[in-house]
Parts: structure tokens; C-alpha cells; sequence
């Protein structure tokens, strides 16, 4: 399963990013094998949107589960149409956050936790 | 002759100036209009107190998807500039908040999938003051992040724009309210304080009159307190200070009760009906030029 974590710096052992649509990168992993590749996200400088914007790049890459610190209103009907779940965590860098995501020890929210971002 | 009354900083006493310029007009005999164009904050009413009794409402055409006929091509969303509308899993989802009511996604549907529907964005009120001043203003409604429609509206809103003088009362700043506010003014009243705040605000808000070529001077109000740099400013730039009005307490008092200028100060009708002369004796050298 192809899952991505938002992040600052693009590096699997650095903290992760808390913001969702305007993140610098996200660390992209495929649960099974373990492999990760950092990608910049598209919208992090976008104008309005972002959210919405992020969550097309993601699921364009076939990703079927997201893990950051919140998620705008946007951000959160556009993943649930895109049927990509949606995971929070407050600290972690993406390689610790896989393995919490593997032992199932991740909160996986059904409503947006954060509210609309400009 | 349209006059809009503007400033960078906010609660410089653009609205006292120009609800007081407009008393001063009027008592004049002159037919004048004032256009509360600070949409997220309109408060010219307070000073004037027209009586209320025009009412429109301001929508901006949104789109609206027909899921049957949608085939999820995803051409609406490439090419809408503001994400307002994004195809996702063979699902088209619009963000009415983020659409700027262009219609390109209507017109780019191949499927004729999408139709537009009016999403309201605020309301205009309107009528007739006491001393006969048109009055009108907008109000966007709570969550609406878009005041250019309504503004823009509010400007070609029933006969406002047809008084002898037309006086447009700005929201504060240099971004695009303030611009769609400003557009087609023969004249630009800066309203600033001397203080360095005052100054740092007024070049921006010069910088814009300039883009739009559009002739101004400047109202020091609460003159007398902080520094030079505005008058050094002006002096530089060429700008004309047209009226400095004094800090003081039985003004301050007095729009605090929610009074205008005028009523507070009678002896001022002179120096807007002044100030008057001075802004058309402005706009004649710039035609002579």
C-alpha cells in the first residue's frame, strides 16, 4: 500500500511536516516493501487551493493513505472523494510514522481536524 | 466629478472625512452621492444616517455539476485559475469559495454537464439622507472572502453614479478592493496621520494612485501629534496637503458618540466646500497639462 507523510525537508528521518496542502514535500512509502521516495509538492505555493490541489498530486501517485498533522475542510472532502484515508500524528519523522502506521497505532480521523487555511 | 477618499492605514478618518465632505456638499445644494465602498466594515451610514429602503442582492454565478452527465474528463479543472474546481476518482468537486465566477468550466464542458447558479456574496443598501445625500454601501456577508463584485456592483448600482459629485468612501490598504474602489476617479484624497505608521501606509497607498494615474493630495488628520515625515513626504512627491485637522479631544469625543464632523464642528462646512474648490482647481491644471 502506497502511503505519504507531509514533511519540512523531504528526509525519511527528520521530523514531519504538521500542514497538509502547503507541506514542502511528501515522503512517499510503499508499506510492503519499505521503499520511499521524497517528492515537492505542487501546492505549497499555491494560491488558494492548496489542499484540494495536494491531494490530486497524491492521488495521482496512487496513494491510498495520508498521514500529517491536520486537515482543512478542503483538504478532507477531497480525500474522502479520492478515497484516500486520512491519519493524524502529532510528532515523528515519516520512518517512525510507517511503522506506527504498520502496528496500527495511528488515529485515523472521519472529519477535518484543522480549520480552512488561506 | 468622482472624488473616492482613501488611505493606507485603516482608521485614519476616511469615512468621518468623507461623511462630512458629503454634509458640507449637500448643504451646498449640490446633488451629491456617497458610496461606502468598505464592504467588510461599511460605517458611513452612522455619520449620515440615510433611511435604508433599497435592497439588493449580490451574487456571483457559481458552477453547479450534473454528476449524471459528468464523465470526469477533468478539463474543467484544468482550466480553472483559482482550483475552484478539481476531479478526483472520476468525481468533479467545486469549491464555491475559491470560484471567481468566470464561467470557463461551463463553457469547456464537452458533456454541457455543468450549469451556473447565483451564489450570494453579500447585499447592497441604498437611499436618501436627511440632507438628500444618495447613499448607498455594500455588505459582504459573513465568510465571503470576494468584496470586488460587490464593490463593483455597488458602482454601477442605480443612480449613485449620476450626482453632480460622487464621493467614494475606500476600505483601507493597497490590494484589490481598494483598487476596484478607486477605479474611475477623477480625484484620489489620501487621509493619513503624521506619524511614521501614517507615512509608511501613505507611500503605499500613493504607489497605487500612481499605477492608476489617477491625480491625489493628501488630509493630515490628527495633525499635530507625531513627526514631519509625512509633510517632508508630500513636499518631496509634490503632493498637495489639502486640509490638516487638528487632534483633539471634543472631535474625538464627539465621533465617538457617533457624530459627524459637521455636527461636531459647524465652522468646518467652509473648509470642505474649500477643499472642493481646491480639488477642482487641481483638476483643471491636469486637463490644461
Amino acid at each position: 500500500m502506497i502511503i505519504a507523510v507531509s514533511s519540512t525537508d523531504g528526509k525519511f528521518n527528520t521530523e514531519f511536516s504538521p500542514r497538509f496542502g502547503r507541506c514542502n514535500f511528501f515522503i512517499i512509502m510503499d508499506t510492503d516493501s519499505g521503499e520511499w521516495e521524497s517528492k515537492p509538492n505542487p501546492a505549497a505555493d499555491a494560491r488558494g487551493g492548496a489542499g484540494p490541489q495536494a491531494v490530486q498530486f497524491l492521488s495521482d501517485a496512487g496513494v491510498k493513505a495520508s498521514i500529517t498533522g491536520r486537515y482543512g475542510p478542503n483538504a478532507f472532502t477531497t480525500l474522502k472523494t479520492a478515497g484516500i484515508r486520512a491519519y493524524i500524528a502529532d510528532a515523528g519523522t515519516p520512518e517512525e510514522l510507517l511503522d506506527r502506521f504498520k502496528a496500527g497505532t495511528l488515529e485515523e480521523v472521519n472529519a477535518a481536524t484543522g480549520r480552512e487555511m488561506h | 466629478m468622482k472624488i473616492a477618499i482613501a488611505s493606507g492605514k485603516g482608521g485614519t478618518g476616511k469615512t468621518t472625512i468623507a461623511t462630512a465632505f458629503a454634509q458640507a456638499l449637500s448643504k451646498e445644494r449640490k446633488s451629491v452621492s456617497l458610496l461606502d465602498c468598505d464592504v467588510e466594515g461599511p460605517n458611513s451610514h452612522i455619520f449620515i444616517q440615510p433611511e435604508l429602503d433599497q435592497f439588493e442582492d449580490v451574487n456571483m454565478l457559481i458552477p453547479s455539476v450534473d454528476a449524471e452527465a459528468c464523465t470526469g474528463c477533468g478539463k474543467c479543472a484544468e482550466v480553472c485559475q483559482f482550483h475552484a474546481i478539481v476531479v478526483i476518482g472520476g468525481q468533479t468537486l467545486v469549491f464555491p469559495e475559491m470560484c471567481h465566477g468566470c464561467g470557463s468550466c461551463t463553457l469547456i464542458c464537452p458533456e454541457k454537464a455543468i450549469t451556473e447558479i447565483p451564489n450570494r456574496l453579500g447585499i447592497l443598501e441604498g437611499g436618501l439622507s436627511q440632507e438628500g445625500i444618495r447613499f448607498g454601501h455594500g455588505i459582504l456577508d459573513i465568510g465571503e472572502p470576494m468584496a470586488v463584485p460587490v464593490i463593483s456592483k455597488l458602482k454601477k448600482w442605480r443612480d449613485l453614479m449620476d450626482a453632480e459629485v460622487v464621493l467614494i468612501d475606500s476600505p483601507p490598504g493597497a490590494s484589490c478592493p481598494v483598487v476596484e474602489s478607486l477605479r474611475g476617479a477623477d480625484y484620489i484624497i489620501l487621509v493619513t496621520e503624521p506619524t511614521p505608521f501614517g507615512l509608511h501606509d501613505l507611500r503605499q497607498a500613493y504607489k497605487v494612485t500612481q499605477e492608476l494615474e489617477i491625480p491625489a493630495g493628501v488630509i493630515i488628520n490628527r495633525a499635530g501629534i507625531g513627526d514631519t515625515g509625512v509633510e517632508q513626504y508630500c513636499e518631496e512627491m509634490g503632493l498637495q496637503i489639502l486640509m490638516q485637522i487638528p487632534l483633539e479631544r471634543e472631535i474625538g469625543h464627539g465621533i465617538a458618540q457617533g457624530k459627524s464632523l459637521l455636527d461636531i464642528k459647524p465652522e468646518y462646512e467652509n473648509r470642505f466646500l474649500q477643499l472642493h474648490l481646491q480639488i477642482t482647481e487641481a483638476l483643471s491644471i491636469v486637463d490644461r497639462s
